[in-house]
């Protein structure tokens, strides 16, 4: 219960790496999301195939959506927010599976997903604005808020982590003492409850990441056109 | 202070109940706030829906943090205390 319930098993070791099964099922949703890109990607025509509409579906959905939020960027964030979506979303549905953890209620696992979330916010920010533009954005409405910026960045950072992680680690946990209490099938309702709450957190760990994005990119922009944004990325911060 | 392992495990599991409680209740006071004032909005402007049910769960997920974040303290305080360890030593 207590090994259950906090860390992830391990599973072989690779030399001196212990490969726990949070690894080995990320590498087969890897290896299941590749093929699946593979398979609708491949032989792409003008007039479209059936599976060639689902690829396209799934595509204009996601850059809508991030088009949305960031409507000059779409098409240069599109690939990390998009593959953030459906990576996170097929490992929180992996859960389902019986005999498969699902990798995101490992601490790990998110953490490593929100360091990258991390280290994007600034590579974009650097890339699409320039160091100086970006740097000035830490000391955006006074100089001395630059130590209270640098600390929200750290620990959006960690919240973003232990969020995934405490929904999808307490949502298994409610299963598995359900299941402890009450007996075979009685959890039924909870894992319904897990699928909801799969597709809510894949969705708002995409649109977090977003908008964290947005925010980093945005900011010089508001001075120079100052009311040509709508407000709403904004109010969320 | 030297109290037992007896009256330790108790406080603790007092203390996580106590946690989970407020760590609930508090936050499902703010996420009902905030409900009512998006379909309050939704009501007036429907046509502004989509940023507004995203800001709805932008802030949603905000607030869940914190009763997140009580969780896995309570859970911290039943099964992984680091307290244990200089108690036990």
């Amino acid at each position: 219960m207590n090994e259950a319930a906090f860390g992830a098993n391990i599973v072989f070791h690779l030399g001196p790496l212990a490969i726990t099964d949070t690894v080995v099922t990320s590498w087969g949703i890897m290896l299941f999301l590749s093929a699946m890109a593979a398979i609708l990607s491949f032989g792409l025509k003008q007039e479209s195939s059936r599976r060639q509409a689902a690829a396209e579906t799934i595509v204009l959905t996601l850059e809508s959506a991030v088009a949305e939020v960031m409507p000059h960027h779409a098409r240069r964030v599109l690939p990390f927010i998009g593959t953030l979506w459906i990576f996170v979303l097929t490992a929180n549905l992996a859960g389902l599976i019986p005999g498969v953890h699902s990798p995101t209620r490992d601490l790990s696992a998110t953490a490593a997903l929100a360091v990258l979330v991390f280290l994007s916010t600034h590579w974009f920010g650097i890339h699409l604005n320039g160091w100086r533009a970006y740097l000035r954005h830490f000391a955006e409405p006074n100089i001395i808020l630059i130590p209270f910026n640098i600390l929200s960045e750290l620990t959006r950072t960690l919240a973003l982590a232990l969020r995934l992680f405490g929904n999808m680690m307490s949502l298994e946990m409610a299963a598995l003492l359900v299941l402890l209490i009450a007996g075979f099938l009685v959890p039924v309702p909870i894992m319904m409850l897990h699928v909801v709450e799969a597709v809510v957190q894949a969705y708002i760990f995409g649109t977090l990441a977003l908008i964290y994005i947005a925010g980093a990119l945005e900011m010089p922009e508001k001075t120079r056109e100052s009311s040509i944004h709508s407000p709403t990325d904004k109010e969320v911060l | 202070m030297n109290i037992d392992l007896h009256s330790f495990s108790l406080l603790s599991t007092i203390v996580a109940a106590i946690i989970i409680t407020l760590g609930t209740m508090l936050p499902a006071i703010a996420m009902g706030r905030a409900i009512v004032s998006a379909l309050e909005a939704l009501a007036r402007q429907p046509e502004a829906e989509r940023s507004i049910t995203r800001t709805l769960f932008v802030g949603l997920a905000m607030i869940e943090s914190l009763a997140i974040y009580c969780l896995v303290i309570a859970l911290i305080l039943l099964f992984r205390n680091p307290l244990l360890e200089y108690f036990l030593k």
